[in-house]
């Protein structure tokens, strides 16, 4: 029997239409608009102004606090404005927007194909450098990276665990990562294992990606510590608690981080682009999307430059589907749905999903059964039908004391639902006002 | 750009169940049972089966349209299910008239004072049939014997059930193995081969129905399972402290409603808890019942009773017995 976490869980339909397509790099675009705002935490503080020259990996947002991550240019050419833009959050944020001239980049980047595997960065100039380079967790959360490794004192990690599970369907850019840069990878975990100062890392992939783990399996045996471990098809495993579960099966108490227990998880996306900021001295400019829908010409995996405009994306996957409904930032059950595709790229654009009307449609929400499916499928063991009530009659009180803050809006409640009931939808509103209340109380 | 996209909070896909997908599930699952009744009582088992269903539907669309003014929504299937379930619970020779009232109580009390369903407390099939039981006990409990398909309906010959029979003779002293001889064998009572209400005989078909369910998700095993469990843990200790006076787990899960109970009507949604916690408790509760109601109590037959008995604790479980949290702490 396969591993898989403790509790809950779904399995919707995979469509990993693009997984077979090699990852292709996006032409530079004639303007990029780079958010300052691309990660959890404070916005960085721009650095640059309006008619300054830049190079590719030049800093251009400086982190502006502890929890918050640096900005570089993923282009080069001349700072256009800094101004408020329309991201793919739906907000008016402040964006570096740069007119693109030529494709210079810092001479310190080394840009040759060539595989370093000699570590000999030290643990605080690894931490520092992940750090500088602006990493941060690229499985769509989008946590400073450095943030994560540098553990608390009294707290001792045990145990690195690489996210590789890639558990929203149709996405495919971290299954392309692993295949094609599967040393990459395995370097970047274990830079990751020096500057944590552990011995093991446990790579989880899920078992509908056989060739991942087959290659990533053979390459292993180069690399000291570094465990791969298939696990059961199910979602939302890539939920860091969920992942925990299902590799060393143990529970993160409500509420605390995975260091808690000893773990520490990056994405594995994030680990190729430690190789690259580490070995390579190459920031976080640059990432790998999926662009993909069921009506959409040519699904597929692009190698982009950050700040590109999604619609660029799209036009080269073959265009936007007549018959599109939804565009989705990310995938079906956690990505956000984008109101236009002027938005650029960021750090966090896993993957853009063009889902067709039909599909996008909500059906009409019926009374509710009391099947208890959604309870079943929660896999934080919440009672989601009980907490879309609460929510909707503003108990805030009882909703507080049914354990909504652990809700870590999945979406498999209202994916299950027979009545096609909005659970997520209440029980977010309820989560976001039980978060006030808590805060105000402090 | 195309300015009807849709901007709606994720998730952004559905898995495709619907209401109509499980309540026409469970109806597929019944269809074994259903045929195994016309098989076994013939002409009399369809009359009953057709009144119940229409007489539920008729009721279900006059209460809602104007008692509660309602637009009735008939195509959930659970009238239908309500309907069939009833005719389950009843003998095949019962006259229509009593049918409808059993179907009035059913929707009328069971399920539309209640708000219709998803809100009510007790299973409507099993309100109907316990009704019927008390206000009518000599025409419940006289079951047409299954002698393959026959004409007769009302005038059909009728015949005592396994429970009846040891019930009765165990009452008048007579040793249990004595009484065994008098009882169909058990390959006879797995397919059906003895008195009861039309659709608890047959075993097999109801095991199929279940299988049925389990594999397509419409319920999980926490329920009948655990009343299956439960029944056979405690009747099999009390055959072993006893077997002249207890009969033992094979012949209680095999006879009766118990296979009818556990798998159809324990099990309907509204009825039952929402957690794992609380569908093993209520499991419990009901093979505890079951068998100390059939065993120690009045009527040779406990599980429509029991059932009900625990329908009134689920609002109560399900507000104590939460499900099991992840990172709880631990105490
Ligand atoms: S969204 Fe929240 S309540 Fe719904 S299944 Fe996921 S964790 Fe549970
Ligand atoms: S899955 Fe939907 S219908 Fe079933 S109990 Fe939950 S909210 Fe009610």
């Amino acid at each position: 029997m396969l591993k898989t976490f403790s509790l809950g869980g779904i399995h919707p339909a995979g469509n990993k239409l693009s997984a077979s397509s090699a990852i292709q790099v996006l032409p530079i675009p004639e303007i990029v608009s780079i958010p300052i705002s691309q990660h959890i935490g404070a916005p960085a503080t721009p650095v640059v102004k309006k008619n300054d020259e830049v190079k590719v990996g030049q800093l251009i947002a400086k982190s502006s606090g502890f929890v918050s991550a640096n900005i570089h240019s993923s282009v080069s050419g001349t700072v256009f404005k800094v101004d408020d833009i329309m991201d793919s959050s739906g907000f008016r944020r402040t964006a570096i927007i740069i007119k693109v001239d030529g494709d210079e980049w810092l001479e310190t980047i080394d840009r040759s194909e060539t595989l370093v595997t000699e570590i000999s960065a030290s643990k605080e100039e690894i931490i520092a450098k992940i750090a500088e380079a602006g990493i941060v967790g690229l499985g769509g959360a989008t946590f400073p990276a450095h943030v994560k490794l540098s553990v608390p004192p009294g707290k001792t990690a045990e145990v690195l665990i690489i996210n590789a599970v890639e558990c929203e369907p149709y996405l495919t850019s971290d299954h392309r990562v692993m295949l094609e840069k599967g040393d990459e990878v395995l370097v970047g975990t274990q830079i990751l294992m020096k500057a944590l100062g552990v011995n093991k890392a446990i790579i989880g992939i899920e078992n509908n990606k056989p060739d991942a783990i087959a290659h990533l399996t053979k390459l292993a045996v180069n690399y000291q510590g570094i465990e791969i471990c298939p696990l059961k098809t199910q979602y939302p495993q890539g939920g860091e608690k969920q992942l925990i579960s299902a590799t060393i099966k143990r529970e993160i108490p409500s509420g605390a981080l995975p260091i808690e227990v000893g773990a520490v998880v990056q994405n594995v996306g994030s680990a190729f682009a430690v190789y690259e900021a580490v070995q390579k001295n190459k920031p976080l400019f640059e990432r790998i999307a999926t662009i993909t829908g069921k009506s959409l010409k040519n699904p597929s995996n692009w190698r982009f430059r950050i700040g590109t405009p999604v619609k660029d994306l799209i036009d080269a996957a073959g265009g936007l589907p007549e018959d599109t409904g939804k565009i989705i930032g990310g995938g079906p059950m956690m990505g956000k749905a984008l109101t236009t595709v002027e938005v650029p790229l960021t750090k966090g654009s896993s993957g853009l999903l063009l889902l067709p009307r039909e599909e996008a449609l909500r059906k009409e929400s019926k009374p509710c059964i009391r099947c208890g499916k959604c309870v079943s499928a929660c896999p934080m063991g919440l009672e989601p039908f009980l907490l879309m009530v609460l929510a909707d009659k503003k108990e805030y009180e009882r909703l507080e004391n049914n354990a909504v803050m652990d809700c870590m809006e999945c979406g498999s409640c209202s994916f299950t639902c027979p009545a096609n009931r909005p659970l997520l939808d209440y029980i977010r509103m309820g989560k976001g006002k039980v978060g006030q209340i808590m805060r105000s109380r402090k | 750009m195309n300015s009807k996209v849709l901007v709606a909070p994720s998730p952004h896909v559905h898995g495709g169940d619907s209401i109509q997908k499980n309540m026409y599930g469970v109806v597929f699952a019944m269809l074994p049972a259903l045929v195994f009744s016309f098989v076994y009582f013939g002409m009399g088992a369809i009359i009953v089966t057709l009144t119940a269903v229409a007489s539920c539907y008729l009721f279900e669309f006059l209460i809602s349209k104007y008692l509660l003014k309602k637009v009735p929504t008939l195509n959930d299937g659970s009238a239908l299910i309500t309907g069939i379930l009833l005719a389950f619970n009843v003998p095949a020779n019962l006259p229509i008239w009593i049918i409808l009232i059993g179907a009035l109580v059913a929707i009328g009390i069971g399920k539309m004072t209640f708000g219709g369903l998803g809100n009510n407390v007790f299973n409507p099939a099993l309100v109907g049939r316990v009704f019927l039981l008390i206000s009518f006990p000599v025409q419940m409990t006289s079951w047409p014997k299954p002698l393959g398909f026959n004409t007769a309906y009302l005038d059909a010959e009728t015949g005592a059930t396994p429970l009846a029979i040891i019930k009765e003779g165990l009452k008048k002293g007579e040793p249990l193995s004595q009484l065994m001889h008098d009882i169909p064998s058990n390959m006879d009572l797995f397919m059906g081969n003895m008195g009861g209400s039309m659709g608890e005989i047959a075993g097999v078909a109801l095991l199929l129905g279940l299988l049925y369910m389990l594999f397509k998700k419409i319920i999980s095993w926490h329920i009948p399972l655990t009343i299956l469990g439960t029944v056979a843990i405690f009747s099999g200790i009390l055959h072993m402290a006893n077997p002249e006076a207890y009969a033992g787990p094979l012949f209680h899960i095999l006879t009766g409603g118990l296979l009818l109970g556990a798998i159809f009507m324990a099990t309907d949604y509204v009825t039952s808890p929402m957690s794992h916690k609380g569908m093993i408790i209520y499991g419990i509760g009901i093979g505890l019942l079951t068998v100390i109601i059939r065993v120690f109590g009045a009527y040779p037959e406990g599980v429509s009773f029991a059932i009900l008995i625990m329908n009134a604790f689920v609002p109560l479980i399900n507000v104590y017995v939460k499900p099991k949290r992840f990172g709880e702490k631990r105490k």
